[in-house]
């Protein structure tokens, strides 16, 4: 039976603040930074008015608030934080001791530019730079995924096989300033999806333990190898969240979300609020006889490969949308990863990389028709003639 | 401030230990003389948190460990930001859960605390969590191999403050690290000193008995990195304030107090020519420097007498 909910209006930073309010979490620690901010502002009124029974630590930046989030995960608690780009950026030395020392935090990230120049709008630069780190990372479409997978991001990093930390990645101003329709469960269902925290070797005075201690030559590469073995082994356990939380809310979550991709011979996989967009060309493309199909990840890292391989087969040529761009590199972040994923295949599609969307650009429906018929041209053609192209940029 | 458990001498330090023998800080190192007496004096339950640092590498080499008791290392610039984390976090579960929120102490170096840690430190002050933080000051970054930091005391010779041709060792002087956790409005400051364990056990006792944080800056004397033998830490210790050149005071809800007052301070040499940091200041070319250290000195002996009331 599906969970009890109701219908409301809410930003992204909005729901995914009712989503942490209502995995009773323990401990928030945040700095305000745009577009992230009113998560954290709602997540404090609901502390100071007793609606939330939980510690708000204001910190004085975003390095302190990842560090106090990893002392607040040590002693067992839930723990939750929110930030964007530069502040992603500040916490990034901080990133990978909170994977390396398996704590279980989540943070939403509203994926906002990095400078410079200042830009405060969307792209997934900050998404991309915690790619590395050993975050599993979620991708929401719309409001409703950004509150969805915040629940489901403490039943995964709490999970006894994963324990990992989790980002739930929202489009700055498109999700999270956004005001969209959705359904929130009634308080009192959440818990029956997610029990309260069972913590694993928490500080206990009783039962001493040294967090965090040097680790030289004789063992460090045995435990970086425990931990990519942890963030491989997760993938079924994220599955099987997901689909659990499919049968909790009647609305269905896997790795991969897609549209036509059993017959596709063009296909589209982007990240985030453009999959929306995309879909809907894709669908009026269809319409029209067109072979073609859109993907996007919900899973981010760990990514996907297995079930992209198994998508893509038959596919003629594939165009990898990145909001983000990697100077120097063969390619942008997604597209690396696309390229590295189907290399060793026997039958793989050839592929070619769109940038689009820097700084808070809107991809248009006219931009994915482009993205279109390049692909379509380059089936035609038998050779991807461009591996990047731009869209929606002045040239 | 009457805190209970105050003492009078060694003997009635607690026999408890927390730091267990095999560790491989140096030779006649002051660090681990200050956590073996702190651990004592604050009651249980308690944990620990460094910043990275010689105290951090050198007790905590995987797979041993010389902590009895929970001890956690995040990085370098964040030990307050982690241990308020700890604290809110404990102080929330026991309202939720009842487990008892354990009493939090924080043992960063001086580049930990005076440099990269500062802003850490200045939110956890001001946002009043429940933590005892305890710089052991050995005055440079000593575990990278002696570099100059905000604590280098004027005219030291570190790596990246040589005593060059040109400019003779460190040309700045020290941070006021009790100063400006005083200027955050917290209820307990003090300084101390290997050679003083008793006054050092009543602090940390004292400390541990406020509701809110509290800070203890203790010299650490270091063998290595100030050049002196290593069996002459507690000598140098003494000199130090024998010649003020370091006051042992504390400061409790609003009133200063020195602890120990040096009526007739040695000079200020005494203290320098037992460490090869400070060699090239007796050569006659810098005298200039040796006057300005002395003068300093008096400067700030009479700035904490003038607070503490005896001036």
């Amino acid at each position: 039976m599906v969970a009890k909910s109701k219908l409301v209006g809410l930003s992204g930073d909005f729901a995914v603040a009712e989503a942490v309010r209502q995995c009773d979490v323990d401990f928030i620690a945040a700095y305000p930074i745009t577009p992230q901010t009113l998560i954290v502002e709602r997540l404090s009124e609901f502390v100071n008015n007793g609606e939330l029974n939980a510690a708000y630590v204001p910190v004085e930046s975003e390095h302190s608030a990842l560090s106090a989030c990893v002392g607040a995960a040590l002693t067992g608690a839930r723990v939750f934080t929110a930030t964007a780009s530069q502040g992603l950026a500040l916490m990034y030395e901080i990133l990978y001791i909170a994977s390396s020392l398996r704590t279980t935090i989540v943070m939403a990230l509203a994926n906002r530019a990095l400078s410079a120049p200042i830009n405060i709008h969307c792209s997934h630069d900050d998404a991309y730079a915690a790619r590395d780190a050993g975050w599993i990372q979620l991708f929401a479409e719309n409001v409703q995924e950004a509150y969805d997978l915040t629940i489901q991001a403490f039943k995964i990093a709490e999970d006894k096989n994963v324990l990992l930390p989790v980002i739930v990645n929202l489009d700055g101003f498109t999700l999270s300033h956004s005001l969209e329709g959705l359904y929130v469960f009634e308080d009192e269902e959440v818990p029956k999806f997610l029990p309260p925290k069972e913590p694993v070797n928490p500080i206990d005075p009783e039962h001493p333990i040294t967090y965090g201690p040097l680790d030289f030559f004789d063992y460090y590469i045995e435990h970086k190898r425990q931990q990519a073995e942890a963030m491989k082994a997760s993938v079924p356990h994220i599955k099987k969240v997901f689909e659990e939380f499919s049968e909790f809310s009647g609305r269905k979550y896997g790795p991969i979300k897609t549209v036509g991709m059993e017959d596709a011979e063009v296909a589209i996989m982007v990240l985030g609020s453009a999959a929306g967009t995309v879909r809907s060309i894709v669908r009026k493309l269809r319409e029209k006889g067109e072979k073609v199909g859109a993907l996007s990840l919900t899973l981010y890292r760990p990514f996907p490969e297995k079930e992209l391989a198994e998508l893509v087969k038959g596919v003629k040529v594939l165009a990898v949308m990145d909001r983000s761009y990697s100077f120097g590199s063969p390619g942008a972040q997604l597209f690396m990863d696309v390229a590295a994923a189907l290399y060793n295949l026997r039958e793989r599609p050839m592929i070619f990389n769109v940038v689009y969307g820097l700084g808070g650009r809107d991809l248009t429906p006219d931009h994915v028709i482009q993205v279109f018929e390049k692909a379509k041209k380059f089936a035609e053609a038998g050779e991807v003639e461009e591996r990047e192209v731009w869209v929606g940029v002045r040239e | 401030m009457s805190a209970p458990g105050l003492i009078k001498t060694v003997k009635e330090m607690p026999r408890e230990e927390y730091l267990a023998p095999g560790h491989r800080l140096c030779a006649g190192c002051a660090a681990p003389i200050l956590v073996r007496i702190a651990l004592k004096a604050i009651p249980d339950p308690k944990i620990v948190v460094c910043p990275t640092g010689c105290l951090e590498v050198a007790t905590t080499i995987f797979p041993y460990t010389s902590w009895k008791l929970p001890w956690v290392h995040n990085a370098f610039e964040n030990a307050a930001a982690t241990a308020a984390g700890i604290e809110a976090a404990f102080r929330i579960l026991e309202k939720k859960r009842g487990i008892k929120r354990p009493k939090i102490v924080i043992f960063g170096g001086d580049g930990g605390t005076f440099d990269i840690g500062i802003q850490a430190l200045s939110g956890a002050l001001e946002r009043g969590h429940d933590l005892i933080y305890i710089c052991y000051d050995n005055e440079a970054y000593m575990n990278t191999g002696i570099q100059r930091s905000s604590a280098t005391p004027l005219g030291a010779a570190t790596t990246t403050s040589p005593a060059g041709r040109v400019i003779p060792g460190k040309q700045e002087r020290k941070k006021d690290l009790v100063g400006i956790a005083i200027a955050h409005g917290i209820r307990y400051a003090a300084t101390a000193n290997p050679a003083y364990p008793v006054d050092l056990f009543n602090k940390v006792r004292k400390a541990a008995s406020v509701e809110g944080p509290t800070v203890i800056h203790y010299l650490c004397p270091c063998p290595t990195g100030w050049r002196f033998p290593p069996n002459k830490t507690l000598e140098v210790a003494k000199l130090a304030v024998q010649t003020r050149a370091w006051v042992l005071y504390e400061y409790e809800d609003g009133e200063y107090k020195i602890n120990v007052v040096v009526k007739e301070p040695k000079p200020v040499e005494e203290y320098l020519k037992l460490q090869g940091r400070f060699a090239h200041l007796f050569k006659p070319e810098n005298k200039w420097l040796l006057d300005r250290i002395q003068k300093e000195v008096e400067e700030n002996w009479s700035r904490l007498a003038k607070l503490a009331g005896i001036a």
